[in-house]
């Protein structure tokens, strides 16, 4: 079991802020897969990947990066901040 | 260095007041340089009713913290206070400040635009603009990416 956290717009397309998601994926990139894979709001969601940014344990990171020993992963658009 | 992560206003006075100073029994005298910037809602069109300031608590501190931590460390500041704001905002209202504190001016403004490029494009907060017609998510800007390529 992983948390899947969104924020901003992508929270708005996929209709929840978290969720625990049951996954077998290896990376980042396969969760995204699997995810879009599931329902048309995660692919609407997921359907540009260089417009999205992504944070394993609060650490941002990299789509390629592997899931082993993480337990929270969030996707959000480029941050705004300042 | 103290960060905040706040819905409240801030007081920028209150803030700045004795900052980087010390304490009244454990003065501090090598500081010759407080810069501050403090970052307000701005409306260009006329139309923005509010702008919705979303953010991932966790994330925010601890990218925040480490930010201001490589902002110390390259510049020897004597101190640093960060204050962001989430929630909603009306044009006019303070977003945010930093404030750093060192032995010379150049560092202290060096480091102010340092926390300020990073703080804009690596610290996970969202801003979405509301009108009356509707709203919309604030893209980010290339040249904010660019700009930390300089550091």
């Amino acid at each position: 079991m992983i948390d899947v956290m969104y924020f901003a717009w992508v929270r708005e397309r996929i209709g929840v802020p978290k969720e625990q998601i049951e996954t077998s994926a290896t990376t980042v990139a396969d969760l995204v897969e699997e995810l879009r894979a599931r329902e048309p709001r995660y692919e609407a969601a997921f359907a540009d990947l260089s417009a999205l940014r992504v944070a394993l344990d609060q650490d941002l990171s990299e789509f390629n990066a592997p899931l082993a020993g993480v337990s929270e992963v969030a996707f959000f658009p480029p941050m705004t901040g300042g | 260095m103290s960060v905040s992560v706040q819905q409240a206003a801030f007081d920028l006075g209150q803030e700045l007041a004795g900052f980087g100073q010390g304490q009244d029994d454990n003065p501090r005298r090598n500081i010759g340089a407080v810069v501050s910037f403090t970052g307000f809602v701005r409306d260009d069109s006329g139309a923005l009713d509010h702008m919705l300031i979303e953010h991932y608590p966790g994330m925010t501190e601890r990218a925040i913290g480490q930010i201001v931590d490589e902002a110390v460390q390259r510049w020897s500041l004597g101190d640093v206070r960060v204050i962001h704001r989430y929630g909603v905002l009306k044009p006019g209202d303070q977003i945010m400040m930093v404030a750093t504190a060192a032995r010379h001016r150049v560092a202290a403004f060096e480091a102010a635009e340092f926390l300020m490029d990073y703080l804009k494009s690596r610290a996970p907060f969202w801003k979405k603009e509301v009108n009356a017609d509707g709203s919309e998510w604030v893209a980010a800007k290339d040249e904010d990416e660019d700009a930390l390529r300089r550091w």
